[in-house]
């Protein structure tokens, strides 16, 4: 009983930490831009299959996995970045002050080009990730494993969310963002590039999802253009849980999702395993519409 | 009712037993079909319309109603199996109105809590509630589960879609030309003002969701009764971006831009299929480039006959 309950618990974190690492991207673009990202989930989907490629290409060079999987990592990181930053040049810039609601199917636009698109140069078949790391359990006792990919992804994530925190909240940069997603008009009047902040945010939300997508990877080994679909709702959701604009909620957000859902899988059934995350968001935004960490901003006349 | 409209629906309602006639006795299947999906999609574009053109809500949960009422009607139609009357015409009539009837009440539930959110927030909702409803379907053995849900009576015909349509079409021009409409309207263009003046937003919002709902829960009663199989997979999240494609491309806010939607969407696929694969890629691509060229749609707020009449000042 006990140990099922740490297992969900070891589970629910390792999946729970690639939501936050997906999540922080769509909270950051929300943050400065106020719309959702749905191309997020699509970049988080390249990011794989950047990985998966470079991974086939780069082994019989690289022999120690230490190096290849750092190689990889930054390899799709910088993918997803180059993509990212093209969807923000190309579609949302010139959208710059368009209504939010044309910006919104803009995004869901560029979403299902990536994805069909997708479909077509990796094919609909699902594709075998190649295993970077060799799995093996670093504990074992009764029923309870943890293995050194779970801790990888733990330990990775965390690493990541750290250097983002030391980002937004002691850099130059950093403050020039929350000025950025304080009030764009105001930024920009105080001397703030804001094209140049925006287009750096996209850049960390890219690179976080392109690390996300090698972490999701390792631990379900399975990857197909229609990935980022899921994982991008859920990341959404995450992200609206803990606040959305919030980085901390974000990465909390992820957390408690992934502790959801891996306790739905044991307790309840495994199908519904994708309707309690909707289940969260939905009494989150009816208790709580800015969610756990969020500030409610009045609207004035 | 007027003598001039009981004219109307009769000559209307002529012509469509007309057109079915001729349809059905000459013309290829393939033809049919895409013509019925066609009206289907007018149908679920005008709802969709009163909801995102109209009330300026945004809503991205329209096939999980499709879906409510798809699932009710074929459960009346089928595995209920209340009385023999509901394997007849006007059976599955009724039974696709009751459908309609539990996709507004679903409506209902959904839209009481969540319209109080605004914009993105009420996007997401929708969409997750759009979800659960799929994931509830799927979860009902009753119906099928995941196998789907198979010999439904096909009764839905060119006549009954369309008689649809032009219901739909009547019911909603009249809705938008009534007080109730200039205070959907009026949430729309402003929702502080219209607060202000006195009108009661969320109730507005709500009336407009709950109408919105029924219409898209005929569309799947149609579109079940038509298909004659339906699975939780016809009501997944790109079904409701099809909906949401068809009123942007028509144009935010117009009912006949909504119909213009409607058949783009529909015929676009089939006419690219010359593309085979790629048309899947060029339809996001026409999307972009329009939100980037002409974001208001093709007609924008206005009515295709109103493009026609002349500036009444100038």
């Amino acid at each position: 009983m006990l140990q099922a309950f740490l297992q969900n618990i070891i589970n629910g974190m390792a999946q729970g930490s690639v939501y936050a690492l997906v999540a922080l991207g769509y909270t950051m673009v929300y943050g400065v831009l106020q719309f959702i990202n749905f191309a997020h989930s699509d970049i988080f989907m390249l990011g794989a299959f950047g990985g998966f490629f470079l991974a086939k290409w780069l082994s019989p060079f690289i022999s120690n996995p230490l190096i290849l999987l750092m190689a990889v990592v930054i390899g799709s990181m910088a993918f997803c970045v180059a993509v990212g930053l093209t969807i923000e040049r190309i579609a949302y810039r010139p959208l710059r002050t368009a209504p939010r609601l044309n910006v919104l199917i803009t995004a869901i636009g560029v979403s299902l080009f990536l994805e069909n698109f997708g479909q077509i140069i990796f094919g609909a078949d699902p594709q075998v990730f190649p295993s970077l790391i060799s799995t093996h359990s670093l504990l074992e006792g009764e029923g309870l494993v943890l293995n050194n990919i779970q801790l990888t992804v733990v330990v990775v994530s965390v690493l990541l969310m750290l250097i983002l925190h030391w980002i937004v909240r002691h850099t130059k940069l950093g403050i020039a963002m929350r000025a950025v997603s304080f009030d764009i008009e105001v930024a920009n009047l105080m001397g703030i590039p804001t094209d140049t902040i925006i287009l750096f945010t996209f850049t960390i939300g890219s690179s976080l999802a392109g690390a996300a997508s090698i972490l999701y990877g390792l631990s379900y080994p399975k990857i197909e253009p229609l990935l980022g679909m899921m994982i991008g709702l859920k990341a959404f959701v995450a992200a609206v849980f803990g606040g959305i604009g919030s980085i901390m909620g974000a990465a909390v957000g992820g957390i408690v999702l992934g502790l959801a859902e891996s306790f739905t899988v044991y307790y309840v059934s495994s199908t519904f395993r994708d309707a309690i995350a909707f289940g969260i968001l939905i009494l989150i935004l009816l208790f709580r519409p800015a969610g756990l960490f969020g500030t409610f901003r009045r609207e004035k006349v | 009712m007027k003598l001039v409209q009981w004219v109307t629906i009769i000559v209307s309602v002529g012509i469509l037993t007309g057109i079915n006639y001729l349809l059905e006795e000459n013309i290829n299947p393939y033809v049919i079909r895409v013509v019925v999906n066609c009206g289907i999609g007018m149908i679920l574009a005008m709802s969709l319309n009163l909801v995102n053109g109209c009330a300026g809500q945004f809503s991205l949960g329209h096939a999980g109603f499709m879906g409510v009422g798809a699932y009710t009607s074929a459960a009346i139609t089928t595995v209920l199996a209340l009385s023999p009357f509901f394997k007849t015409d006007m059976g599955v009539g009724c039974a696709i109105v009751i459908g309609g009837l539990a996709a507004a009440l679903a409506g209902y539930l959904v839209g009481l809590p969540s319209l109080r959110l605004k914009g993105d927030y009420l996007a997401i909702v929708t969409l997750g509630f759009g979800e659960i409803i799929r994931i509830i379907f799927l979860n009902i053995e009753e119906v099928g589960g995941a196998r789907g849900l198979p010999g439904i009576p096909p009764k839905a015909n060119f006549f009954w879609v369309y008689l649809w349509v032009v219901i739909t079409f009547v019911a909603l021009l009249r809705l938008l030309r009534s007080s109730y409409g200039r205070a959907i309207l009026s949430v729309r263009e402003n929702e502080i003002a219209a607060e202000s003046m006195g009108i009661n937003v969320a109730r507005y919002k709500v009336v407009a969701f709950v109408i919105s709902s029924f219409f898209a829960g005929i569309a799947g009663g149609l579109f079940a009764h038509f298909q004659s199989f339906i699975d939780p997979n016809s009501f997944v999240f790109n079904k409701s971006v099809e909906a949401v494609i068809m009123v942007v491309i028509g144009g935010m806010g117009s009912l006949s831009g909504a119909i213009l939607g409607g058949i783009i969407v529909t015929v676009l696929p089939e006419l690219l299929r010359i593309f085979e694969q790629y048309r899947m890629v060029i339809f996001p691509l026409i999307l972009i480039v329009l939100m980037l060229v002409r974001p208001m749609g093709l007609l924008g707020h206005k009515e295709i006959w109103e493009l026609f009449r002349k500036k009444a000042s100038s």
